[in-house]
């Protein structure tokens, strides 16, 4: 085997964020918001529609690798918050007649709010146990979602529509560029949050803890609070994403958010590498491509080829497309050898 | 009274069902110390190539015991074809390719045998137990396979050399490694071992749940539930705590007014949550304390 081989760490993550070259990364970044920007201008509609959801997805999956990657805690009921700053989104413009774009802070507050909550007894728990307790928020929302008596809010098994908004000003863009704009402001605005966390001082007790609880709780590291804020601040990723997730496609419904999506999130996020951010869009990509692939080599064995190419991508890359970045670079350059 | 002891018998015999997984869970959870997504479909695709040989006029304990060995084989396989090489990756790219694995597994299943629902044979008849409604034969034969699994497994961990450098490698690969034991054949040999007794589940569970792809898909989650229920350090305390979550569930149902036949599971789920805030390494699970 060629693969690289990866020191045997629980949560292959964050070598932390290189310091040392931000010009070829400011580089890297403005190259893409560039590309970022043109790309709706030559494709079609559809294909600016599904980049959308790309960047939807990448924004969610940012949220599980706040939790998991930064902090080394395990979430399998990232669906949940997924799923409530959707429904949050839809309740308030399709009831109250809110603006789409008021939509997203309330949807980030709300899924705060429930993060930290759930972060609170999550404390007591690791690794499986924590596992199946998210778990267990995922299983709990399609149900909760589908519950008679909340059905006036909810819209029951039906769900709710919404309207796709326009572009304001008389842009001369049609409703889906407009779509792809406003989220691509949102994810960016999103991404520098996350890097500035990942960089500041809450970052680094984030990942203090992630690497040693112990060491972390004795350098004077409040521990319980820095969980349970993590939880909420990855819970918030999610739902924003939720939100823009329902803006974009028109419509909730509570089978969207099944533990199912929990599974795709995680494996975006072990596709884009755990604690990197800019991997993080690279999982919504593998999410959101992939399976139509399969489905289109075939459409009775989709699910063996998309478990078959999900294999080759770990065989490939263990460590996720970021490691593997990170290691080509490193090889090409010559500035950091891989092997010992 | 008479509806609570109904309900609870009702529990038990689903709660068997439960139990088998859960023990299948706790066994690959032993050797490789992570949990394996794919096992329900691993079981689930073992079942499919018994109901093959007896398709093809096999007799029932033929079928039973080719169905067994072929999945320690294939267990065996798997482990060192496919998670072999990536002893060394982080967990979580484990966990994916076990995701990998079920979809393959599950999509394979399906167009061998294709998604309609097939019955599978019982060899203990559907009679009602001693004339009484509250349990058949199946269930009761279900329930006393399990056990007898488990004590098997208790004697083969307990009483054998084997047993016990398997329960070496799990615990403390580099000193197992140190005093001769072959720590990656263990390993492999965990892998057949729960792909069997997941085979046995799979076989016991499918004349009740029917035989189809997707028949695990729930069985599992409870399965799991079950097993962090009892500890999953603990393979008794796994098969209690699968009987524990089907009569729970079935309680809850019965029980719970308004929102029981509806939130049923996730009543189960809390419940079990609220379990593992008081003894978070489940039941009869071993804390596990670790140097600093």
């Amino acid at each position: 085997m060629s693969t690289p081989r990866e020191e045997a760490v629980p949560f292959e993550a964050a070598r932390p964020i290189q310091l040392a070259r931000p010009q070829r990364r400011h580089l890297a970044i403005a190259a893409f918001v560039v590309a970022a920007l043109l790309l709706p201008l030559a494709a079609q509609s559809f294909i600016t529609f599904q980049l959308t959801l790309v960047m939807v997805y990448g924004l969610a999956i940012l949220g599980l690798n706040l939790l998991t990657g930064f902090n080394g805690q395990f979430s399998l009921g990232h669906s949940a918050f997924y799923g409530i700053g959707a429904y949050t989104a839809a309740i308030l413009m399709d009831r109250w007649d809110l603006p789409y774009f008021c939509t997203l802070p309330a949807a980030g507050a709300v899924c705060f709010a429930v993060g930290f909550l759930f972060g609170l007894p999550a404390l007591r728990l690791q690794g499986i146990y924590l596992a199946l307790a998210t778990f267990a928020l995922a299983i709990a929302m399609p149900q909760i979602l589908k519950f008679d008596p909340l059905e006036g809010l909810t819209g029951g098994v039906q769900g709710i529509s919404i309207l796709k908004p326009d572009p304001p000003f008389g842009m001369p863009i049609d409703a889906d560029q407009w779509l792809y704009y406003f989220t691509l402001a949102v994810i960016l605005v999103m991404f520098a949050g996350a890097a500035s966390l990942a960089h500041s001082r809450t970052g680094r007790a984030m990942m203090a803890i992630r690497d040693n609880p112990i060491a972390a709780a004795a350098m004077g590291i409040n521990t319980a609070l820095y969980k349970s804020l993590t939880f909420g601040v990855s819970a918030l990723y999610t739902g924003v994403a939720g939100a823009l997730g329902a803006i974009a496609v028109q419509f909730v419904a509570p089978d969207s958010f099944s533990y199912l999506l929990s599974v795709s999130l995680l494996v975006g996020l072990v596709v884009g590498g755990v604690g990197s951010i800019p991997g993080s869009l690279f999982g919504g990509v593998f999410v959101l491509f992939v399976p139509n692939l399969a489905e289109r080599v075939s459409t009775g064995l989709a699910g063996a080829i998309y478990g078959v190419i999900l294999l080759i991508v770990i065989f490939v890359m263990p460590s996720g497309a970021a490691g593997f970045a990170r290691l080509t670079i490193g090889r090409l350059t010559g500035s950091r050898q891989p092997r010992p | 009274m008479e509806l609570l002891l109904q309900q609870v018998m009702a529990g038990l015999a689903t709660g068997a069902i439960y139990a088998c997984m859960a023990l299948a869970v706790v066994m690959i959870y032993q050797a490789i110390d992570h949990l394996n997504f794919a096992q329900g479909e691993m079981a689930m695709f073992s079942t499919f190539v018994a109901w093959q040989l007896i398709e093809w006029g096999q007799p029932y304990w033929l079928a039973f015991v080719l169905s067994i060995a072929l999945s320690f084989v294939g267990g065996v396989a798997i482990e060192r074809i496919l998670f072999r090489p990536l002893h060394r990756a982080p967990v979580l790219s484990n966990l994916v390719s076990f995701i990998a694995l079920f979809g393959i597994l599950n999509s394979a299943a399906g167009f061998i045998w294709d998604f309609n629902v097939k019955t599978f044979p019982t060899p203990f008849g559907t009679r009602p137990l001693f004339g009484s409604a509250l349990i058949d034969t199946h269930e009761a034969g279900m329930i006393g396979v399990t056990l007898l699994m488990l004590l098997l497994l208790y004697g083969f961990f307990r009483g054998t050399r084997l047993g016990l450098a398997m329960r070496a490698a799990a615990e403390n690969p580099e000193s197992a490694r140190l005093v001769g034991i072959r720590v990656g054949w263990m390993t492999a040999l965990g892998w057949g071992m729960a792909a069997a007794i997941g085979a046995v589940a799979g076989m016991l569970i499918a004349p009740v749940v029917f035989l189809e792809p997707n028949m695990m898909g729930g069985v599992l989650l409870y399965g799991f539930a079950g097993a962090v229920l009892g500890g999953l350090t603990s393979p008794g305390g796994a098969v209690i705590g699968g009987f524990a979550v089907g009569v729970i569930e079935n309680l809850a149902g019965a029980f719970i007014p308004y929102v029981g036949r509806e939130l049923k599971l996730t009543i189960a789920l809390v419940l079990i949550v609220a379990v593992l805030m008081v003894r978070p390494s489940g039941l009869f699970g071993r804390t596990v304390v670790s140097r600093v």
